[in-house]
């Protein structure tokens, strides 16, 4: 398992490099720079070009590129525009509550698609299971955003049951025990929206998988052996069928960084996928290259779990 | 007469196709002997592993008539706990294709030993680790404590087959079912299972279906044979007299269809035609009549019926009186051409 682990980590090393050019390049391409529209038309278009010789934005995108990767590698993500601050700093909190975004998502995702991918599975083609398909085809023809919206309306702004912006109460002290109550009560809604929506795709392909264990021919030979069907549920149907779950996470963490960025916006969340879109609108470059470098990252990360998740609880993956 | 182990009166296992039951195995009576290997033969798709299925109670969308008596107990009205004390413990089954037959994410001790446990709830799990080295090494698989700790996928499908068979016999059932045991294994694997079979047949003192379509096979192991035809069985012998006085037209072209080294001939026969799927099966009359239709329609019978011959041969239909081959000549000819 070391050894497999290793080598799957290693593979990684070209991938996060080819991605980093990629971002890089793409933010090179895009039309205009941090000085335009910043700057009054009085001033000498001579004087601009100074300013960009003096940044190094004349140079060869390579030589660009060297440097900022020099910058990452040290913890430098370079410095916001306009912000004026360095791009670190204004990631810093906002990364942390899209972690907990994500982890909070991630655990109501399970904790729907679980039951009722096993249920569906285990009932297959019964009432129950067109109730929990149906439920699924909702889910996948909605699109997240008009359900985030009619969510923050509903629950937000109509029934005030749930804050709607922000990501924690002002004025309370981090650290104690009503700051952490509060970061909770701010992610619920926003967590809750999004699970609902996307947990769809793990509930049927739980649903497939156990539909596909129950055909195999060891569960045949568990029955012979004299299993009741609990047993054969439980230590042959589902054990078999859990274990793809754990590499559909990569897949998860993709699609929520995917979801968060429209989440993140329609609550008021100050998170990654929020400062991504203000960047974006603010032709911030720096922080943008950033945010979506570290996206990308993360997205890496999210295959490396599922494959090291994978090779944990696989024996045939494990030997190799 | 040997005591009888396993009684089948009257067995129908029909599957629902659109709404329809069409039955795979139909009205079928046969009994299993203490200590005998009995073997069912028959082609493709003519009802062997359904029948074998219904003996363990496996079907899970099929219905049921009629009896399987088995020490007093009728399996086909039993509830699905008190099927699963007599599964695994006093019938034992070993399937067709060892590849998959195997739980690929338990290692061999567990798979062995969940058979224990389900059975002899206290056993220690050393006593029970003690047992799977024991039947391990019983079914020769060399370097046991290492391939007790092993996953499925880490052993050639003979060995897995080994493994299938130490799991069967566990619990030292009466009565083993194999079905096709040897089908997906290459030649010389094959002989070595069929070996092992044998010598555990002697230790155990259990009866065997030995469910196949390789005569030669039957020749080497069995000690009965019933031959079965589209759900049916058609003909009933022991060993030697099939082998020698073979009655229905359809043994009679088994035994004709295989290669025979102790005599010449002249030509391999083939039977005409395929078993009939489930729903173009006729009911009516004799089943076997399509696939010789050189026989008079007159030589059948309208509603045939397992008839004793001679003690302990059984032959269903009276066609068998009135068929031969189609003369060879003609067949010659028909090779030529
Ligand atoms: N679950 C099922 N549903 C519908 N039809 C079935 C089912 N299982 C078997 N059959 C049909 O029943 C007939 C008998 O099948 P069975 O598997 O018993 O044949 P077999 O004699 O074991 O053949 P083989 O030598 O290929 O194993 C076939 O026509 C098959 O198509
Ligand atoms: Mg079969």
């Amino acid at each position: 398992m070391w050894k497999f682990s290793v080598r799957r980590t290693l593979i990684m090393i070209p991938q996060l490099i080819v991605l980093s050019i990629l971002i890089f390049v793409l933010g090179q391409l895009m039309p205009g720079d941090a000085l335009s529209g910043q700057v009054g038309p009085d001033v000498d278009p001579a004087r601009l070009d100074e300013i960009r010789e003096q940044m190094g934005w004349n140079d060869p995108w390579h030589e660009q590129y060297a440097r900022w990767m020099g910058g990452v590698l040290q913890g430098d993500l370079g410095e916001s525009f306009r912000f004026k601050m360095p791009v670190t700093e204004l990631i810093g909190q906002r990364i942390v509550n899209s972690f907990w975004l994500s982890v909070a998502t991630l655990i109501l995702t399970y904790i729907i698609a679980i039951p009722l991918g096993i249920t569906s599975g285990r009932f297959n083609d019964t009432w129950r299971d067109q109730l929990i398909t149906g439920y699924s085809y909702v889910g996948f023809a909605t699109p997240l955003f008009i359900f985030a919206l009619v969510m923050l309306w509903l629950f937000g702004f109509t029934l005030g049951w749930f804050p709607t912006s922000g990501s924690v109460t002002p004025g309370l002290e981090p650290g104690t025990f009503e700051y952490v109550m509060s970061k909770l009560y701010h992610l619920l809604l926003p967590a809750i929206s999004m699970a609902l929506i996307t947990t769809y795709s793990t509930i049927q392909y739980l649903r497939n998988e156990i539909v596909d264990t129950k055909q195999k021919d060891f569960i045949i030979t568990a029955r012979a052996k004299g299993a009741s069907e609990t047993r054969v549920y439980n230590r042959h149907i589902l054990r078999n069928s859990l274990l793809p779950i754990a590499a559909f996470l990569g897949f998860e963490i993709t699609g929520l960084i995917g979801g968060s960025i429209f989440i993140e916006n329609i609550f008021g969340y100050p998170g990654m996928g929020q400062l991504l879109v203000e960047s974006i609108s603010l032709r911030d470059y720096t922080v943008l290259t950033a945010v979506t470098l570290l996206f990308g990252i993360a997205s890496i990360l999210g295959a490396l779990l599922s494959d090291i998740i994978l090779s944990i609880v696989d024996p045939r993956i494990r030997i190799k | 007469m040997a005591d009888k182990l396993l009684e089948i009166k009257n067995l129908t296992t029909s599957f629902r196709i659109k709404d329809d039951y069409h039955a795979a195995v139909d009205n079928l009576s046969l009994t299993v002997n203490k200590n005998e290997v009995l073997a069912i033969v028959g082609e493709s798709g003519c009802g062997k592993s359904a029948l074998a299925f219904s003996i363990m109670g496996l079907h899970t969308r099929a219905k049921i008539d009629g009896d399987i008596l088995y020490r007093d107990h009728n399996i086909a009205k039993m509830t699905p706990s008190e099927l699963n004390k007599v599964r695994g413990k006093d019938i034992g089954m070993i399937f067709q294709d060892p590849l998959t037959s195997l739980n690929p994410l338990m290692q061999i001790e567990e798979q062995i030993g969940e058979t224990l446990l389900l059975h002899n709830k206290e056993m220690s799990k050393t006593a029970r680790q003690e047992r799977v080295l024991d039947l391990l090494n019983k079914v020769g698989i060399p370097r046991a404590e290492y391939v007790m700790n092993q996953f499925p996928h880490e052993l050639s499908g003979g060995m897995r087959q080994r493994v299938m068979i130490a799991m069967a016999i566990a619990n030292k059932p009466e009565l083993l079912i194999a079905d096709e045991p040897t089908t997906a294994l290459d030649v010389t694997i094959q002989s070595q299972i069929l070996d092992l079979i044998n010598k555990l047949k002697d230790e155990m003192n259990a009866g065997i279906v030995l469910i196949t379509h390789d005569l030669g096979v039957v020749a080497e192991m069995a000690d009965r044979v019933a031959v079965m035809y589209a759900g049916q069985i058609v003909e009933v012998a022991d060993v030697k007299t099939l082998f020698a006085n073979p009655l229905h037209p359809y043994t009679r072209s088994l035994l004709n269809s295989v290669p025979n080294s102790d005599q010449e001939q002249d030509q391999l026969h083939v039977i005409q035609g395929i078993v009939p799927s489930l729903q173009n099966l006729p009911r009516e009359g004799c089943r076997f009549s399509a696939r010789i239709p050189w026989v008079d329609e007159s030589a059948h019978e309208k509603h045939p019926e397992l008839r004793e011959v001679d003690p302990g041969h059984q032959v269903r239909c009276t066609c068998y009186k009135h068929f031969s081959f189609p003369d060879e000549t003609k067949e010659e000819q028909h090779v030529l051409s």
